[in-house]
């Protein structure tokens, strides 16, 4: 079977890669460039852990065809931080407990990051419904909502 | 299965009328998941976003044309769009959550031809067409002769869907859907309604049209349902004789996401509510 | 029951909330689950799963598989040739690779191991499986019956009175004087019938493992899972081999709940990669989860209460009918046990059932078998509550079980919490705060054991004065935090000096599984008395660097120290000061522990809920929520905190939306997140938790467990807000819009 050869950015590092025409970015990711932080839940597009951005578009990225990241941008949960330093979102969510299997994290992590970018004021019902995608079984949600509110006041009072 | 990337209409109809096998990728917030379950096995995969104009929202003859592969957060971003048609925009916003919303499409969700697709009822109650290419060129079709059955279009063989188009309105009009689901987001219409009002200076409703998503093997137009407004300002009376024509309209099944008995209370339910909320819209009130 | 552990202390670390150890990995995907991890040479398992719910095997053809490129084994049940010891294990066995019949939808009948997912899943494909479709039962009340299909022969218990099904497996009875005198002193009775649906413990990650068998019969497994012991003991029993041949190690788990305690893919893949000769990847996907996995039981209920008109209660009556899928599963005996808990009572039966249906083998789930149990009891206290007009709380209150109380399923209770959280909640303003239009307000007890368990520890102190402690079960909610903060309690050690690892099932002795609400309680009692003998060892190299007796040295916020003015005159040496100089003292410095571990303190909750409901629709918006649950002492009160949120919202998700919907065929019609509908982040308002420290006495701190306690109430105060919101007593879940729609225009 031939395989395609994708010329993509992520994380803002060109990278290329062959895949099936079956792979979903999801696939590449995990696979083939050992990204393993976009986790795969349900392949359908219902839990949010594959969560990433593509052409600054939020995703999942099961939903994505590998092939398809041919000369777009992707962001994954891999380039939130900078360098050593966390996003604020990163380090609220270890403070505050917005955590505790870690398996949606990422995916609600590169959500939030999306939301804040587009939003920096939003009112607990829009971050709720914002992250309706990104199933979380263990925290209820509680702590991830508050979390994401107080991160909010916290990058708004530093800007 | 091989992986095309058409950069024309001509290549995609080409291709498409080449592979009986081969299936059109929008967003692919459906095709992927059949893909990946094993439900559908295609030989290849046209991806027609490439293609030049199939991203575009532009004003046409006073109305809209949507681009096929316009994703429906992009249509909830467009301020003209939704201050035409908010029904419409509110039934492409509510498919799939702020990921799949990044991706989905209209056509996809109407092209899917499942019975309870979000944005299919305010696309047949605004009297919306397609744009469909192919072989033998163009054809413009009304959006409710798309779908024949559950997974059946009236598409022929190497054709696709390019665009939708919204047409113009007069001034005091407005749409409303409103669907219901179990949970707040995320799940599949049980119940879907849209109203399109036009109303005539003195606030009555001058034209009016009513649709059901999910309560039949296809979208439903209910004309019967749309009469009971006409010439009334949605008071109550004429509301319960809409609901009442909306609950007598829906032919629903028993199934994991609702029974008959309950799907056909909520659709007039449903009429109710939106064609309210259609009317305050149509007043210029605030909704 | 409790020993005389506790000892009032002031606490510097415990009770504070630091970061936690592992919180930098799985904010940044570093963390590896289940999936994460791969190997050189690596194959891709799948399963074939059988598509009807109840089907004799005639024949499986594999040749046309095993003849394919790329595909390097297939096994079927026929390469599993050791048949384990016990029944338990042998039923496992019969769920992991169904041997003469399938027994539900989705039990999987052959494996395929092969160089590519593609290849796999064409290789499923080319297995021929000829069945003989056999009559199904799914509802645990038509399996009981004597005319039903039946799925095993011969598993019947003595317990079992003639009359029923061979489904019905056991029958268990609790209680203690006598029904019928103490329903003569009623003033009322009410009776009801309930059921509940089948519910997944829904963990976002999928099972996954990576095995690796070589042919010198010794064995690794990475995998996802509560208890990466237990997965060695099973895998090893089934397949035959020395349990110390075969390494396990635990990834980061993606959730659990009960449902990552057994095994599934486990076995398979290990004689995949046995018969391969190359490690073994396996994931499950989503439907594969819930249609082969984990579900808990569905139940039919029946209770009967009795009570004077002043409320006391005079006589309780329960039957817990329990169908736990194709295998035994004690599940009803729990119920039965669980239901009345709460209540002092003279009188009490209550009896459970356990039953077998063509559907998943039941795994454990969150205080298995007492959230429905819990459900019928306290919707009958309810309505008792409505019907004699009292407050709900002062109901429960005039017949609340506390210390001295013979509970109701034997044993008498020590200190216990139940009446804290009945006043707390008195006390709280939600309890009192005004309802809206279309508005109810539900309050539920709720009950759970605790559990103990074989648990083994080890703490080393590094030369340099840093500690790194071993334990032996997966962090599944922030565990780590938890035993670092014990050990740095207990050592008088800054918290960032001590690093927990989760040690393989090579470095460490037997440890029972992540459940029970076990870990906090028994791995940080086990912690507590590691640290302890580091301290005696540390005790004994200075006593000895002094020339002084070591009873004569204490041990004070982390350094030795002379016990008083008589032992002699030095001055302290700290635990970093010894650790440097252990070497010339008598060599490393390690403590340790092994323990099966007694003294889980019971633990009590009490919720209160208040819903809004569209009299239209039957749509059910929870508005507010409120837990109070006894923590005996929240080590970390964020992951305490996170517990009892959690929870409660899995019990929501149980009484309103989530169910197995099954065919007239017997298969699962929603296996998916799209329809098999748990809580989404719009679906709830914030989740208050009160925290309650009533010490249990079996614990050095006084801690109780607390992960499962959270989802017993949430199903009966959801059903008692829901049933108060919309005038009609809701007995069956979940409450779905079309359910609660028809019971409104229905009354």
């Amino acid at each position: 079977m031939s395989r395609i050869h994708v010329n993509t950015t992520i994380n803002g590092d060109a990278t290329d890669y062959l895949c099936e025409a079956e792979d979903t970015l999801l696939d590449v990711l995990r696979d083939q460039l050992d990204m393993t932080g976009s986790k795969e839940g349900c392949a359908s597009g219902d839990c949010g852990a594959c969560t990433v951005r593509l052409d600054g578009r939020l995703v999942c990225s099961c939903l994505v065809l590998g092939a398809e990241a041919e000369g777009r941008t992707v962001e994954t949960i891999e380039g939130m931080a900078d360098g050593e330093t966390l996003h604020p979102l990163q380090k609220n969510f270890i403070d505050k407990a917005a955590l505790q299997c870690g398996i949606c994290t990422p995916g609600i992590l590169v959500a939030a990051k999306d939301l804040l970018e587009r939003n920096p004021d939003p009112t607990e019902e829009e971050v709720r419904y914002w992250l309706a995608g990104n199933l979380c079984r263990c925290t209820g949600y509680d702590k991830i909502i508050r979390t994401v509110l107080e991160t909010a006041a916290e990058m708004r009072g530093a800007a | 299965m091989k992986f095309e990337t058409p950069q024309t209409i001509e290549a995609a109809t080409a291709l498409l009328a080449a592979d009986a096998g081969a299936r059109v990728l929008a967003g692919g917030t459906d095709l992927l998941v059949r893909l990946r379950a094993g439900q559908i096995e295609p030989s290849a995969v046209i991806d027609i976003k490439r293609i030049k104009g199939m991203s575009d929202i532009t004003q046409e003859d006073g109305g809209w044309r949507i681009g096929a592969a316009v994703p429906c957060s992009v249509m909830g971003e467009h301020d003209g769009l939704k201050a035409a048609y908010p029904g419409v925009v509110e039934g492409a916003e509510l498919i799939g959550s702020t990921q799949v919303q990044g991706r989905c499409t209209m056509v996809g969700n109407l092209c899917n031809a499942g019975p309870a697709g979000d944005s299919v009822p305010a696309m047949v109650a605004a009297g919306a067409s397609v744009r469909i290419a192919g072989p033998e060129g163009t054809r413009d079709v009304p959006v409710i002769d798309i779908p024949l059955s559950p997974g059946k279009t009236s598409l022929a063989k190497g054709e696709f869907v390019t665009s939708v188009f919204l047409p113009a309105r007069p001034a005091r009009s407005s749409d409303a859907y409103l669907r219901f689901i179990p949970r707040t987001e995320m799940d599949i219409a049980v119940v879907g309604c849209a109203v399109n009002l036009s109303l005539n200076e003195d606030g009555t409703v001058k034209e009016a049209h009513v649709s059901l998503g999910a309560v039949a093997p296809k979208v439903l137009d209910v004309p019967e349902a749309a009469a009971a407004l006409i010439g009334s300002k949605c008071e109550d009376a004429a509301l319960e004789a809409l609901a009442t024509a909306a609950t007598a309209a829906a032919t629903p099944i028993d199934d994991k996401r609702g029974t008959v008995a309950f799907r056909k209370d909520v659709s007039g339910v449903l009429a109710r509510r939106a064609a309210k909320l259609a009317y305050t819209r149509a007043m210029g009130e605030k909704s | 029951m409790a020993k005389d552990e506790f000892t009032p202390r002031t606490f510097k670390v415990v009770g504070t909330r630091p970061p936690r150890p592992d919180g930098l990995d799985k904010v940044t995907g570093r963390a590896r689950y289940g999936a994460d991890m791969s190997a050189p040479g690596m194959l891709i398992g799948l399963c074939l799963r059988s598509p009807h719910a109840h089907a004799r095997i005639k024949s499986i053809d594999t040749s046309a598989a095993e003849a394919m490129k790329g595909v390097k084994a297939v096994v079927t049940r026929a390469d599993f040739t050791t048949t384990p010891e016990d029944q338990g294990t042998r039923d496992i066995l019969d769920n992991v690779m169904a041997g003469e019949k399938a027994l539900y939808d989705g039990h999987t009948v052959a494996a395929v191991a092969a160089t590519s997912r593609s290849v796999a899943r064409a290789a499923l494909k080319a297995i021929k499986v000829e069945y003989e479709v056999l009559p199904h039962v799914v509802d645990v009340d038509e399996a009981m019956k004597p005319d039903a299909p039946v799925l095993h022969e011969g598993r019947q218990q003595e317990s079992v009175p003639k009359g029923y099904s061979q489904n019905v497996l056991a029958r268990s009875q609790y209680g203690h004087g006598d029904i019928e005198a103490g329903f003569k002193k009623a003033d009322i009775i009410v009776e009801r019938s309930f059921t509940t649906a089948a519910t997944h413990q829904g963990y976002i990650e999928p099972h996954a493992c990576l095995a690796t068998m070589g042919n010198d019969g010794q064995g690794d497994l990475w995998c996802c899972t509560q208890g990466h012991y237990m997965v060695r003991n099973t895998c090893s029993a089934i397949l035959g081999m020395d349990a110390g041949r075969l390494k396990v190690t635990a990834s980061e788990i993606g959730g659990g709940f009960g449902g990552k305690t057994t095994v599934f893919l486990e076995p398979v893949a290990l004689m995949l990669s046995k018969k391969a000769g190359k490690p073994v990847k396996m994931t499950m996907s989503r439907d594969e989860v819930l249609r082969a996995s984990g579900p808990t039981a569905s139940t039919s209920i029946d209770i009967k209460i009795g009570m004077t008109k002043e409320g006391k209660i005079t006589a309780a009556q329960g039957e817990f009918r329990y169908q736990s899928g194709a295998f035994y599963a004690m599940n009803g005996a729990l119920g039965a046990m669980c239901g009345f808990a709460p209540y002092d009572l003279e009188n009490l039966q209550s009896v459970g059932w356990e039953v077998v249906t063509n559907r998943p083998k039941a795994a454990a789930y969150r205080a298995p078998g007492a959230p429905m149990a819990a459900f019928a009891v306290e919707s009958v206290m309810d309505e008792l509550a409505k019907e004699l007009d009292m407050d709900p709380i002062e109901l429960r209150l005039k017949n609340a079980a506390e210390e001295g109380t013979k509970s109701a399923y034997g044993p008498t209770y020590p200190a216990i919490g139940l009446k804290a959280t009945l006043e707390a909640a008195k006390a709280h303003p939600h309890w009192s705060a005004p309802l809206g239009k279309n508005q109810g307000r539900g309050l539920a007890c709720g009950f759970w054991f605790n559990f103990g368990g074989d648990t083994c520890v080890s703490l080393m102190i590094n030369p340099d004065g840093t500690v790194s402690l071993s334990e032996g079960n997966p962090d599944i909610g922030g565990s780590r935090a938890a035993m670092t903060m014990m050990a740095a309690e207990e050592l008088g050690i800054p918290y960032e000096h001590v690093r927990t690892v989760i040690a393989d099932t090579a470095t460490l002795g037997q440890n029972e599984v992540t459940d029970g609400s076990r870990v906090t309680f028994a791995v940080g009692l086990a912690t507590i008395k590691a640290a302890r003998h580091a301290i005696e060892i540390m005790k004994t190299r200075a006593a000895a660097t002094w020339g002084i007796e070591p009873d004569a040295v204490e041990w004070v916020d982390g350094a030795a120290q002379p016990a008083g003015p008589n032992a002699g005159k030095f001055p302290p040496m700290t635990l970093k000061e010894i650790a440097a100089i252990a070497s010339n003292t008598g060599g490393p410095i390690a403590g340790h522990h092994e323990v099966n571990a007694e003294g889980a303190g019971v633990s009590f909750g009490t919720h209160i809920a208040d819903t809004e409901v569209d009299p239209e629709t039957g749509a059910v918006k929870v508005v507010r929520y409120t837990v109070f649950q006894d923590a005996g002492k929240a080590v970390h009160p964020d992951y305490v905190e996170g517990q009892l949120q959690g929870g409660a919202v899995q019990g929501i998700g149980w009484a309103l939306n989530e169910e197995y919907i099954y065919g007239k065929d017997g298969t699962l019609q929603n296996a998916g997140y799209l329809d098999y509908r748990i809580p989404v982040a719009s679906d709830l308002p914030m989740i208050e938790p009160v925290i309650l420290e009533i010490p249990n006495p079996g614990h050095p701190y006084g801690v109780r467990g607390v992960g499962e306690t959270g989802i017993v109430p949430p199903l009966a105060t959801l059903a008692n807000a829901v049933s108060r919101a919309a005038g009609v007593r809701m007995t069956s879940l979940p409450m779905s819009p079309p359910k609660l729609l028809a019971a409104i225009k229905a009354s």
